[in-house]
């Protein structure tokens, strides 16, 4: 069981990210975004950072690398893809996902515990989370407002794409407090938060992010 | 205008340059002249002019600052592996590790332009780590403003908050700890110091130098612009005028994604072993680097100007050589491996060109389009600048201030004051929780942080195996350096080896920026001179040495300087950091014991409550025992080592009321306690003496814990009990954790919005 973090140039929580597949059982493999090959990776996670340092805008730059190209193929196969803060720009970016993450509405970049609840148990990164399960991962971004219209909004909430969703006073401006969001299929997750700093007491608020990459396991097994 | 060449210069020695403009003094002026043995050319008039400017050469503290050679070398975690004179200082930390950390000063440029001054001091200090070989792992930025209430305190502090974070967050470096001071004396002359660790094996230690001739000269990273142009000379080597031109273009402007890519890219190359010799571009830019490169190998090198890549082409070959544009870095490489090093380069999208080579000539020429606009002897730029034994004295005003001590001034006494007063004084600009700073800094990236602030120290795993980690904490209260800058500058380090032990480390090494007003005034130099006596006796007590630092003077507004600001950054070593010991009293802690340590006196002069409550400064610091801090450091280690402990939280500023209330609300869980017997309850919460800590102990621990206080006969006194959803000061006052916490939380929110 293998699961690929792409290192983009900018990207700073693929560290992070390789660690929390490690102790989640998975063996990590770094990708690197020149190189379109994904190495048999059953999984795929784009970390956070400020890839290609957010220029034009973030993510916009990332998606154009040899390795999106697969990766956004291999998606719309089922590829379990978890986008994470700059990874969810991306995924954005690449129309994996519908909507926009914009500059945060108090413009300042914030890093916090922050309490969120699991609305959607049942994609590729969540299935081991109990439904409703209030949760509490490290935010930290500049750009993490999520936007979108209406139209999509109400598509996301009603079809049940809305991954999770901050609770407590709104820490960005994200729309209806969507902290993340997933495709129809489920396996393309895009999270606003840092579920990979989130799987050690020593070093996280807490080990509530461990689930994220303990559901993938499970759903690259099932499948 | 035509190329101003060595040649030229020989025939022409009677022409007018622009010396006293570019900020030499006339006697220097004549000296390179005397070097020379002819006129400089203009080129040389430049890098004579950055490299001789205070900032670089040390001119005014070089005799002051040799007593840290005084100093023994070993730390008490083991050998020093470089130190002062090297871009930082390493240290051996065991298990094959070494740590090198350093801090500097970003001042005049973040006042100019708060966001890319404090930007770029993150950037400077952080490749300063990386030129010795290391992984860089965390930063911290001590923070002085003015008065929080001031307008320019509003123009100036959000701009050095977000860029701090936006730099530092976009390298993704956890940011873990630091200081932010109010004191009105910054108010024209905040300071921004900014902290780097970074982790190497030992073998991976580098060292700028460039040996081997023939070996080529590589610039990498940024290209080269025009700014930053004079930052080292005409921005921070000189006080601020009234009236004068505002500096902006003295300011470099940073690209932190470049810089990432630099450090991605330089410790790929490490890793390769092709680096021979490595030196970053920061203060006076080439001619730092081709100078002290040079001086410091086989004694020559050539370059050629003109193959540097710029980003306006117009730019002069003076302005090249004084630019100091950010994310540069040069290195000394075999020809064989140039290739390889191109290579890497191109990996990380990191241009790099060869523009030079080393050479036998014992000389640093650089040719402009193939003329020679500069032949002379390295060291005569990097190392032997100017020399001045500044005249000091104790300035008169000295004994009036302290004569006017706080202790004598009104105190509350009874409950209702009490409490009254530790509401004022938690809700203080420099009691208040720093939150609307620190959150805009990432603490958890690398996934290493131990601890962060608000903690007493930053603490980074630097073993995922085995838990050996470091801890740093830096510290310095300028109010007491001024009252006394001997004592003060001991405190600062006293408090910040304290907080390093607070935590469970032991304390290994000390950096230390050392911030004052103008050297020219006889009375700073005496407050210089005797805050370094006071680290030289003080390092020599703890047995801990100096491993590199930073001097910054000229922080003044008109005749007024700063308080004199010797921060002391000390580094520890934990052998494993499951066993940390944080600040917070939580749930599972309720019923543990609490004990002070450490004798409270009649303290009060320079303390936050003389401050907030009276606006006073005056009277003689605490004392400090270095000798008792060193004991009770053990006490903290060996009881964080054997399970003792739970919480242990440092005291100082705002005294042992102020260490309650950042315990309980960082646990969330209350305490109930009381003066001890004997004890002013007034004087039990808010005196500032040295030399204590509060610690919370299991009831199970209980009687091992006092037993090893008793035998090694250090103060211990039982002060309460972890409990409930209040701070309940007995017999005296009862106040709900929620009503501390809005009245701790508001106050940075209220003024910066």
């Amino acid at each position: 069981m293998k699961i690929g973090v792409v290192t983009f140039p900018g990207s700073l929580d693929d560290v992070d990210a390789r660690r929390a597949a490690t102790v989640a059982g998975a063996e990590a493999v770094a990708l690197w975004h020149g190189d379109a090959d994904l190495h048999g990776v059953d999984a795929v996670v784009l970390p956070g950072g400020f890839s290609y340092g957010d220029y034009l805008r973030a993510g916009a730059i990332s998606r154009f690398a040899p390795v999106m190209e697969t990766i956004i193929k291999k998606a719309g196969e089922g590829l379990p893809v978890l986008g994470i803060c700059n990874g969810f720009q991306v995924l954005c970016e690449s129309h994996l996902l519908p909507g926009a993450l914009i500059k945060n509405h108090h413009r300042k970049f914030i890093c916090k515990d922050q309490p969120l609840r699991i609305e959607n148990n049942r994609t590729a990164w969540t299935s081991d989370y109990d439904a409703n399960h209030e949760i509490t991962i490290v935010l930290k971004n500049q750009d993490g407002s999520y936007v979108a219209d209406e139209a999509t909004l109400d598509r996301l909430e009603g079809e049940g794409l809305v991954v999770a969703r901050y609770l407590g006073q709104n820490p960005n401006g994200s729309y209806r407090d969507i902290a993340g969001i997933s495709n129809e299929r489920g396996n393309v997750v895009g999270l606003m938060p840092h579920p990979e700093h989130c799987v050690e007491t020593l070093t996280g608020p807490s080990t509530d992010g461990l689930g994220f990459f303990t559901s993938v396991l499970k759903a690259v097994v099932a499948s | 205008m035509s190329t101003d060449t060595v040649s030229n210069a020989t025939s022409s020695p009677d022409v007018e340059q622009p010396w006293a403009e570019l900020g030499l003094k006339p006697d220097e002026y004549q000296r390179i002249r005397d070097i020379l043995d002819r006129r400089p050319t203009s080129c040389e008039l430049a890098m004579y002019s950055v490299m001789w400017s205070e900032h670089c050469s040390y001119k005014s503290s070089k005799v002051h600052l040799k007593r840290f050679g005084e100093i023994p070398q070993e730390t008490p975690a083991g050998k020093m592996l470089a130190g002062i004179g090297e871009n930082a200082g390493v240290i051996d930390i065991g298990e094959g590790y070494a740590v090198t950390f350093k801090v500097e000063s970003h001042n005049h440029p973040s006042y100019v332009e708060p966001y890319q001054g404090a930007a770029t001091g993150v950037g400077g200090i952080v490749r300063d780590i990386l030129a010795m070989g290391a992984r860089p792992v965390a930063v911290m930025d001590p923070l002085r403003f003015g008065p929080l209430d001031a307008p320019d305190t509003k123009r100036v502090l959000p701009g050095i908050v977000s860029g701090v974070g936006g730099y530092g967050n976009s390298l993704g470096l956890p940011n873990i700890g630091g200081e932010v001071v109010f004191d009105p004396t910054y108010l024209g002359n905040p300071l921004v110091n900014a902290l780097c660790v970074g982790v190497m094996r030992h073998e991976d230690l580098h060292l700028a130098n460039a040996t081997g001739i023939g070996n080529q000269i590589i610039l990498y990273g940024a290209k080269t612009g025009g700014d930053g142009i004079g930052g080292v000379s005409v921005l921070a080597s000189e006080t601020f005028a009234e009236g004068g031109p505002t500096k902006r273009p003295a300011v470099q402007v940073g690209d932190p994604f470049m810089e990432k890519l630099l450090i991605e890219c330089t410790l790929e190359l490490f890793a390769a072993r092709i680096v021979e010799g490595i030196q970053d571009l920061g203060g006076a830019g080439l001619s730092c680097a081709t100078s002290e490169l040079a001086s410091a190998g086989d004694g020559g090198m050539f370059v050629s100007l003109d193959k540097v890549p710029l980003r306006d082409a117009s730019l002069a070959p003076e302005e090249i050589l004084m630019s100091e544009s950010q994310e540069r870095m040069m290195a000394v490489v075999t020809p064989g491996n140039v290739e390889q090093f191109l290579k890497i380069c191109e990996k990380w999208d990191v241009q790099a060109d060869v523009i030079g080579e080393v050479t036998d000539t014992g000389r640093l020429q650089i040719d402009w389009h193939g003329e020679r606009v500069v032949d002379v002897p390295p060291r005569t730029v990097a190392h032997e600048g100017p020399v001045y034994e500044r005249p000091y004295a104790r300035p008169d005003w000295q004994d009036e201030l302290q004569a006017d001590g706080a202790e004598k001034l009104p105190r509350a006494n009874t409950p209702e004051q009490l409490r009254d007063t530790l509401l004022k004084l938690i809700a203080s600009p420099n009691l208040c929780d720093k939150s609307w700073v620190t959150d805009q800094y990432d603490r958890y990236v690398l996934g290493n942080s131990v601890l962060a602030q608000p903690e007493d120290s930053g603490m980074i795993r630097v073993d995922e195996t085995s838990g050996l980690g470091v801890a740093v904490s830096t510290d310095c209260n300028g109010r007491f350096a001024k009252l006394d800058p001997y004592i003060g500058a001991k405190l600062a380090l006293a408090e910040s080896y304290r907080n390093v032990a607070t935590t469970g480390a032991r304390p290994a090494a000390v950096t230390d920026c050392l911030n004052f007003g103008s050297p020219e005034d006889p009375g700073v130099m005496w407050q210089f001179s005797e805050a370094i006596r006071g680290l030289v006796d003080g390092c020599i007590e703890l047995g801990i040495p100096v491993t590199g630092g930073n001097v910054s003077f000229y922080n003044q507004t008109g005749e007024t300087p700063i308080l004199p600001t010797p921060v002391v950054g000390v580094l520890g070593v934990i052998d494993d950091v499951t066993r940390r010991t944080p600040i917070g009293f939580t749930a599972e802690m309720e019923g543990h014991q609490l004990y002070l340590l450490g004798e409270t006196e009649e303290e009060l002069s320079g303390s936050e409550w003389a401050h907030v409550i009276h606006g006073h400064l005056g009277g003689r610091p605490p004392a400090v025992d270095l000798a008792a801090e060193a004991h009770l450091a053990d006490i903290l280690i060996n009881a964080s080592r054997d399970g003792l402990i739970d919480a242990a939280h440092d005291v100082s500023d705002g005294g042992v009321a102020q260490v309650l209330v950042e315990s309980a609300l960082r646990g969330g869980t209350g305490a109930r306690v009381w003066a001890p017997d004997g004890l002013d309850p007034f004087l039990f919460l808010f005196a500032e003496s040295a030399g204590r800590a509060v610690v919370a102990v299991p009831r199970t621990e209980e009687v091992r814990f006092t037993d090893m206080c008793t035998a090694r006969r250090f103060p211990h006194t039982k002060i309460g009990v972890v409990t409930g959803e209040s701070l309940d000061v007995q017999d005296q006052f009862e106040i709900p954790l929620a009503e501390l916490r809005s009245n701790w939380t508001a106050t940075l929110p209220n003024a910066l919005g």
